[in-house]
């Protein structure tokens, strides 16, 4: 049940990080702060996973720690999440190398300017002329050239900043 | 006593959370990402983990914080002024 | 508008699975496999601590799949990343002085620490895992600090290649001798000493340094990737 205690607060943690870590990467347009998002969310379900193998008044599950015969916690998610956390490092640098390659490929890591850019590749390589921006409000705005040095926001230029603050 | 700690850290870690999100640096998001790392070390000790506790440690608040950090200053986003562009969460 | 809808819809899902959470047995769980591994592991594996024994002595088929998935995962980055010729990559400027002899002095201490913990793995808090990340960030302090030094790829894919062999060896000896993949063998010795629990130390050290070789690997690899506007 919910209540002043560490299991209960632990699994508003959990659950906090979870949701954000999740709603982090839905609500983004910018790759790597879906990575960092990520990071947040797998961080929430280890700490459940510990959570949920704890005994209330139980010692680490190491022998010589605490006195003899005392309960000890579950072991098993213990071990799950030891390897997971591992993993996970893993898992961050093959996305980071995956964004790298990304960053050289079209130099941005902006959704928005990503697919504009991409879709304009596919057009050219099929020899057609390119389609509006799918951004665009009136759907007859013409791709924006793109300056080399900007890495954020290149495919919005224009439009209406006062809805832009408004959304 | 046990409870109050875990309640200063979960709320640490909640905000450090936000912040990763709201923030306009990514440098700064980075190291908000480690502190959320290096609460969970501590909520895993109050859990009576300490093999997994070690493991986060090293990885959640050291390593990690490393690779994304590097991963900043290879892709350009190290330098404060080139986030300023634009909003890139809404 | 986006904003309130991200909030209701994520005040929502916190209040679903608080209602679900909170429908969980926290603190005191039902531990059918738990309890049963506590009340055997001394006996049969031998070992203080009791994750390290299930990590290796119940479960180290499954250990050995995470470190195929943690090399998949290496490889994949270096593949991915490419191999830069050493002339035109441009190089870090080197840190100050400093952050220079801090990591010269810092270098053989995280070694050290880095064995102890592996060493001591099947004793107190420790093992392969937590010993193979501490020694690939010894290795990393080095470089972070003095960007011109240069970690060989070869030397690091032969530890690391050598480390797996000897992981599945120890495994298939054990299929020889108990006809159980990854059984302990070698008897248990006196719980408590350095030189006890079978086989356990030596494959937490053959986990450790194929950790720290693939940790190790994919930030040379990183730091060896160009820089966009250095």
């Amino acid at each position: 049940m919910i209540g002043f205690n560490l299991e209960s607060i632990a699994l508003i943690g959990a659950l906090g990080l979870i949701v954000i870590g999740a709603l982090g990467m839905v609500a983004t347009n910018h790759l790597m702060r879906m990575l960092l998002a990520l990071v947040i969310a797998e961080a929430g379900g280890n700490l459940l996973i510990v959570l949920v193998g704890y005994r209330v008044g139980g010692v680490a599950p190491i022998l010589g720690v605490g006195e003899p015969g005392a309960a000890m916690v579950d072991p098993i998610p213990q071990v799950l999440v030891l390897t997971a956390i591992v993993i996970g490092v893993g898992v961050q640098a093959l996305a980071v190398a995956l964004l790298l390659r990304i960053h050289r490929a079209y130099g941005t890591l902006d959704l928005r300017a990503l697919r504009d850019r991409m879709d304009a590749e596919v057009a050219a390589a099929a020899g057609v002329a390119p389609d509006a921006s799918q951004e665009a409000p009136l759907g007859a705005r013409p791709l924006p050239p793109v300056p080399v040095g900007v890495t954020h926001g290149a495919g919005r230029t224009g439009p209406l900043p006062a809805l832009e603050r408004r959304a | 006593m046990t409870a109050w700690v875990a309640l200063v850290v979960v709320v640490l870690m909640l905000v450090a959370a936000v912040a990763v999100l709201r923030l306009r640096s990514f440098v700064a998001a980075v190291a908000a990402t480690s502190v959320v790392g290096l609460g969970l070390t501590v909520l895993f000790v109050l859990l009576q983990a300490p093999d997994v506790a070690m493991t986060e440690a090293a990885v959640g608040a050291g390593l990690s914080g490393v690779i994304l950090a590097l991963a900043l200053r290879r892709l350009g986003l190290w330098r404060i002024e080139e986030t300023r562009g634009g909003r890139e969460d809404a | 508008m986006r904003n309130l809808a991200s909030l209701v819809f994520a005040g929502g899902l916190v209040f679903l699975l608080l209602a679900l959470g909170a429908q969980l047995a926290l603190g005191t769980p039902p531990m059918r496999v738990g309890s049963e591994i506590l009340a055997v592991a001394p006996q049969e594996v031998g070992a203080a601590n009791i994750v390290t024994a299930v990590l290796l002595g119940y479960r180290g088929f499954d250990t050995l799949g995470e470190l195929a998935i943690l090399f998949a995962a290496a490889t994949a980055a270096g593949v991915v990343l490419g191999r830069r010729r050493a002339a035109d990559v441009r190089r870090d400027p080197p840190g100050g002085e400093v952050l220079r002899t801090g990591a010269d002095l810092l270098f053989p201490l995280l070694l050290v620490v880095g064995f102890y913990v592996i060493a001591h793995g099947h004793l107190t808090p420790g093992g392969g895992f937590q010993g193979g990340v501490i020694l690939a960030a010894a290795f990393f302090t080095a470089i972070l600090a003095q960007p011109a030094r240069h970690l060989s790829h070869a030397l690091i894919a032969w530890i690391e290649g050598l480390a797996g062999a000897a992981f599945i060896l120890i495994g298939l000896w054990a299929l020889l001798e108990d006809g159980h993949f990854l059984a302990p063998l070698l008897g248990q010795g006196v719980m408590g000493e350095l030189i006890s629990a079978g086989t356990l130390p030596f494959l937490s050290l053959a986990i450790g340094l194929k950790v720290g070789a693939e940790l190790a690997g994919i930030m040379a690899h990183l730091s060896d990737a160009e820089a966009p506007d250095a």
